[in-house]
């Protein structure tokens, strides 16, 4: 996946945040102004925010604390920007301006909307402006201001993330802020995360007592910031030191049980798209006995046919990928169909044959892809509704993408087994698998149901393009890449057993990915492929063979 | 005697035979002898082509042998010509010795550059041409005995056997791809320098390699013919159009398979061998299952279970793959799927079958086995 | 103590080594005159019992005949005498001392049990000789098979065959050209090659004319006494024209057993035949 894909929605929503907070401090500071009666304060405001022009640190942190107590609209957007070194004071007048710099101008923007006598003042250089400096202390306290002032915004979000960003960096003084705020919280994760830093100080500061609820409070957190704090901890007990102990290896045996479950998570998401991508040819391979080669191929046309869609609607990528999911169904259909046709029914019962003419067939379609579209890889992007991940806990993160191809997978299944199971088509399918001479006599058309069939076998496996074309880059050799594993597939499960496609699919990829930390990616698979050739040769007939005793013949 | 007796009714045979005489006695002189002002000179790459061509015949012939008279569809056959390959790159590596960039007297330019620090255990023995010779026989070899072992005793046949042999292959190159097996992983091996102390890049290397490869086709042919024409030959086929028949009547189906698959894949590894030292590079690529399917495509368009029809079509498709592929890159794809398209659906019995059947059809007999003795 | 007598028992001078003792197939055994002993098999295919407590014996050198209608288990009996299914429990026993359920098909072929198939499978690109040769009792393994010549008196043999089965004007023609009935009577022409002490023949007659179904019948009552053989067929006529007993199977057991004449007043196997 590319990074620009993620990292655009993320900075789109970053500009949002900010613009909200303006407008809320800005709403904010309006009330506070006509509440501030005290003229000393307002006196000792207005030279602090004189002394920030100054030199001297000592007092710059002293005009910061008192900023922070009184908390006018301007403090937070001002020492945001000192913090990123853009608020400058002009060396005359001492008026504190925001820089804003452009391609080939800088731009000066008064911090008080008051003085409306200064306009903002545009020019080539930085002439006249002198920066704010900060230090290191200065920085973290500003830091540590905007994340207390955070934690009273109205959004839960922004609130977890200050309480999480002061856990980095664990401080007595924002525990005592803390304090009052928890109690007035509403939401569980924002009042866990703070319990938890809680505990993290008093394991620090506090007496036994206190530490020993501490390492109740940390041993239930999985933050990264309560294990550190517990492996720092020096108890002044033996018995807190075992407690300690124990709820270290609390948290790692949990962390090691959400670390399981995000791999079986990750398994089974390529285990959802192995499935797909076998679905199709259990149909073509296990009802009709056709072993069709260019099955990755028709894959690939799903694929592409999910970029061209977007091609078509640059506007509305969000939509495209729903377009995209009947349409690959059709292409890819269609010229499943025309193989049929043109290739396969001249082969019936020849299926080694079937095989070399089909593989024939996937060559042409891929050297015609690379005519078409050139042999360079194409991306497809996702859509914003796709990005990002659902967070459960502090450990485990479930991404959407992954999330929506397992549904999607699932789905697809279903829909085959309804279409087989309750449709006529799905009875017909059934009959001339199963008894082709004694189904035709019935007064089935099978040669209208053989391309059909093959219709529908070629048009999930675009459906499978669709989900894959969003994983990976679309290119001609896409298909390649998956037939083989598709073929293992269907053959694990059992030739002609839906079921056992699907089931086949979920455990190859789980473990896979189980595999994977031990062993690495790619010995991971040659393991997964030789176990197969090992189980093929223990149970020829796959997982779920079809019993009977036609079968057996 | 004994070659006699196997092509006595091998007429076809006797002139695949010829022809290779012919040519193991021309092509030197024309290269070596003939000025190259000389119109009728043959280059040096010629020779080493047609030297490539020579051992992709000799990999057709084995998987014909598999395919064509056991009916096993092979779609791994190339991995046995790719470990073949890599045994005689292994040779090849050792004998560069100082010579490398690194100018390590022990360990391979790769290695050093992996900062591995002593030669792997199955990199020893490798310096000896006598060792390599046998390993190139046993290492693929004995894949197929431990491969067909299981999967012909537990008779997975037809399709499923050709979609495991395609598995094998698949599992083979990605593990050939990585650098900790110690094979180079995705480089291969190359730069080599010289074979059995001669130069490899002196023309009359190349022309030895040339005329081993001559020599390597000849004898897997006779060696095959005398398979196919035993009692045992007898019995592939039978195993082919009738398995469980053959069984019935007391055949050993498994082991008879097992045997003749070894035998090919030893085959297909003396070809691997040969090809190396001609083409100068071995790499996982070898491995790719296109690679395998290419193969059965040559024996298809020759014309399966007839040994020389394998012959002929790894010639003829390999002789088309270099004109196209320097020509019209573009068109070289479309082509080859077009020929299997085409001869599985029209030419079910390859170019050979097409000229058995106008024998048979034109009545003008004398004639056309004029023509197709030029041919072969 | 025990260890003590566990190394006197294995340096025993008198003792082999089971690993030692060459594996030599136990030679079929007929001394009570008994070939095939199948007792209480069943076997069933997802629940359907094709098979359901069949007994039956066969004498050496006997000509049995077996019949019943569609399903009655006459296939599955046959696939479990040569190997090709195993049943669920009972016991095959050839002869006296080889376990049928303890070989495979080749096996349980070279111990000498032949069968024809009901469809008749004969190598089709191979010429009727070839076939014959093919069926040729002989060592089977790889090395010999690469190693063999005919020589002139398995030629002779073959020749023989050739002219049981009256298939001499063909011997060098493809199989695969031959008519059905040739076909019939090659596979029993390959089973003879054979030598097998126990004939299965399926079905010998299906899609015969009536010509060649007298030389079948001929054939066949030609064999019994060299060796025994089991007819399974559909064909009454045939059946009266060579039996001299009958088995009548139904679901998967034994009806009735007796003379033709017997078995045809069988008031149950009359009922199994025309219905209520």
């Amino acid at each position: 996946m590319s990074v620009s894909a993620l990292t655009i929605p993320v900075k789109k929503t970053f500009s949002l945040l900010l613009f909200f907070f303006m407008s809320f401090f800005v709403l904010m500071s309006a009330a506070q102004q006509t509440l501030a009666s005290e003229v000393s304060a307002e006196d000792s405001l207005a030279d602090a925010w004189n002394a920030l022009s100054k030199k001297n640190y000592t007092k710059k942190a002293k005009a910061i604390e008192v900023i922070t107590q009184q908390n006018p609209s301007e403090a937070r957007p001002a020492l945001k920007a000192m913090l990123e070194g853009q608020l400058y004071y002009a060396k005359r007048g001492k008026a504190l301006y925001f820089l804003k710099e452009t391609d080939n101008s800088y731009v000066f923007t008064p911090l008080f909307d008051a003085d409306s006598a200064l306009e903002p003042i545009v020019q080539e250089n930085r002439r006249g402006f002198r920066k704010v400096k900060v230090n290191n202390r200065l920085r973290s306290m500003i830091r540590q201001f905007l994340a207390v002032l955070q934690l009273t915004h109205e959004d839960a979000n922004i609130r977890l993330s200050a309480v999480q960003e002061l856990l980095k960096n664990p401080d007595a003084d924002a525990a005592g802020l803390m304090e009052n705020t928890v109690e007035k919280e509403t939401d569980d994760r924002v009042v866990a995360a703070m319990r938890t830093l809680l505990a993290v100080i008093q394991l620090e500061n506090g007496d036994e007592a206190a530490q020993q609820s501490a390492i109740n409070t940390l041993a239930d957190s999985l933050n990264t910031s309560a294990m550190n704090a517990l492996m720092a901890y020096e108890a002044p007990t033996k018995a807190l030191q075992n407690k300690a102990e124990s709820a270290i290896q609390k948290i790692n045996d949990k962390r090691d049980l959400y670390n399981k479950m995000e791999t079986i998570f990750f398994g089974l998401s390529l285990g959802s798209v192995l499935a797909l991508s076998a679905i199709g040819l259990a149909i073509t391979f296990g009802v009709m006995g056709v072993i069709n080669m260019a099955h990755g191929e028709l894959m690939m046309i799903g694929a592409y046919t999910t970029y061209v869609i977007q091609l078509l609607m640059p506007d509305n990528i969000a939509m495209s990928i729903l377009v995209a999911i009947p349409a690959a169904f059709i292409v890819s259909g269609l010229v499943g169909i025309a193989i049929e046709r043109g290739v396969i029914r001249h082969l019936y019962g020849r299926p080694l044959e079937t095989l070399l003419a089909t593989f024939g067939v996937s060559l042409v379609l891929q050297q015609t892809v690379r005519s078409i579209f050139s042999p360079l890889n194409r991306s497809v992007e996702t859509p914003e509704w796709m990005s990002g991940a659902w967070q459960i806990n502090e450990v485990l993160a479930l991404t959407w993408n992954r999330l929506y191809i397992i549904f999607f997978c699932l789905a697809v299944f279903a829909a085959l087994i309804a279409v087989m199971k309750k449709t006529s088509l799905g009875l017909q399918v059934r009959a001339v698998s199963q008894n082709r001479t004694m189904a035709r006599a019935m007064g089935v058309r099978s040669k209208w149901v053989d391309a059909l069939t093959f219709g529908l076998g070629s048009g999930i496996a675009g459906l499978a393009g669709v989900a894959l074309s969003l994983l990976t880059n679309v290119g001609p050799n896409l298909g390649q890449a998956y037939i083989i594993d598709s073929f293992m597939v269907v053959v694990f499960g059992g030739v002609g057993n839906l079921w056992g496609t699907l089931i086949a699919g979920m455990s190859l990829g789980v473990i896979n990915k189980l595999l994977e930390p031990w062993a690495g990616a790619v010995l991971a698979k040659i393991l997964v492929l030789i176990f197969i050739i090992l189980f093929i040769q223990k149970r020829p007939k796959g997982l779920f063979p079809q019993r009977g005793r036609a079968a057996e013949d | 005697m004994l070659l006699m007796k196997v092509l006595k009714n091998d007429k076809p045979g006797i002139w695949l035979l010829g022809i290779l005489l012919v040519i193991s006695i021309a092509v030197p002189i024309l290269n070596l002898l003939v000025p190259e002002s000389s119109p009728f000179h043959i280059s040096t790459y010629t020779v080493t082509l047609l030297g490539k061509y020579l051992t992709y015949a000799l990999l057709a012939v084995s998987a014909d042998l598999v395919w064509g008279y056991l009916g096993i569809l092979t779609l791994g056959h190339a991995a046995f010509f790719a470990l073949g390959g890599y045994v005689m790159g292994m040779y090849l590596m050792r004998q560069i010795g100082e010579r490398g960039v690194y100018g390590d007297p022990l360990l391979p330019d790769f290695m050093v550059f992996l900062s591995w620090q002593e030669l792997p255990w199955f990199w020893q023995g490798f310096d000896q041409f006598w060792f390599a010779a046998l390993m190139i026989m046993l290492v693929p070899g004995i894949l197929a005995y431990v491969f067909g072992y299981l999967a012909f005793r537990s008779r997975v046949t037809g399709v499923y056997l050709s979609i495991i042999t395609q598995a094998l292959t698949y599992a083979l190159m990605l593990a050939f791809f990585r650098n900790e097996m110690g094979f180079g992983g995705n480089n291969g091996l190359t730069d080599f320098k010289d074979i059995l102390g001669f130069d490899l890049r002196a023309d009359s290397t190349r022309i030895a390699l040339f005329l081993a490869s001559a020599v390597a086709l000849a004898i897997g042919y006779v060696l095959s013919r005398i398979i196919v024409s035993s009692r045992l030959g007898l019995a592939s086929v039978a195993i082919r159009d009738a398995e469980s028949r053959s069984r019935f009547i007391g055949y050993r189906v498994e082991n008879i398979k097992l045997w003749v698959f070894v035998f090919s894949a030893m085959m297909a590894g003396v070809a691997g061998a040969l090809y190396v030292p001609q083409v100068g590079i071995i790499n996982p690529g070898e491995f790719s299952p296109l690679n395998s399917i290419e193969l059965i495509i040559w024996v298809a368009i020759g014309g399966r279970g007839t040994l020389y029809g394998a012959v002929i079509g790894a010639l003829l498709v390999n002789y088309s793959k270099t004109y196209f592929t320097a020509a019209l890159p573009e068109i070289w794809l479309y082509a080859l799927g077009a020929m299997f398209i085409l001869v599985t659906l029209y030419l079910p019995k390859g170019i050979v079958g097409l000229q058995l059947q106008s024998l048979r059809n034109l009545r003008i007999v004398r004639m056309v086995r004029k023509i197709r003795g030029a041919k072969v | 103590m025990k260890a003590m007598q566990s190394l006197r028992e294995f340096s025993r001078r008198d003792r082999v080594f089971d690993f030692l003792v060459q594996a030599e197939p136990p030679a079929l055994d007929l001394s009570h005159n008994i070939i095939l002993y199948l007792e209480g098999i069943n076997k069933s295919f997802d629940g359907f019992k094709a098979i359901n407590d069949l007994n039956l014996y066969i004498e050496s050198g006997e000509l049995r005949c077996i019949i019943g209608p569609n399903g009655a288990g006459k296939s599955t009996m046959m696939d479990i005498i040569t190997g090709k299914t195993r049943p669920d429990t009972g016991q095959a026993w050839f002869g006296q001392r080889l376990n049928l359920l303890e070989m495979d098909e080749p096996e349980i072929a070279e111990a000498g049990i032949g069968r024809k198939f009901q469809k008749p499978t004969v190598f089709e690109n191979l010429s009727v000789f070839q076939n014959l040769e093919l069926a040729m009792s002989q060592d089977k393994r790889v090395w010999p098979l690469l190693m063999a010549r005919l020589n002139g008196e398995q030629r002779d043999l073959i020749d023989e065959v050739l002219t049981t089965i009256g298939l001499n004007q063909l011997a060098s023609d493809p199989a695969g050209k031959l008519s059905h009935g040739q076909k019939q009577w090659l596979e029993i022409g390959m089973l003879l090659m054979q030598k097998p002490a126990l004939l299965l023949v399926d079905e010998p007659v299906a899609g015969m004319t009536h010509q060649e179904m007298d030389r079948t019948a001929e054939l066949l009552t030609s064999l019994a006494g060299k060796h025994s053989v089991v007819v399974v067929e559909h064909d009454m006529d045939f059946v009266r024209s060579i039996a001299r007993k009958v088995t009548v199977l139904h679901q998967g057991s034994v009806l009735a057993e007796g003379s033709m004449a017997e078995v045809q007043s069988d008031p149950r196997v009359v009922e199994v035949y025309l219905g209520e």
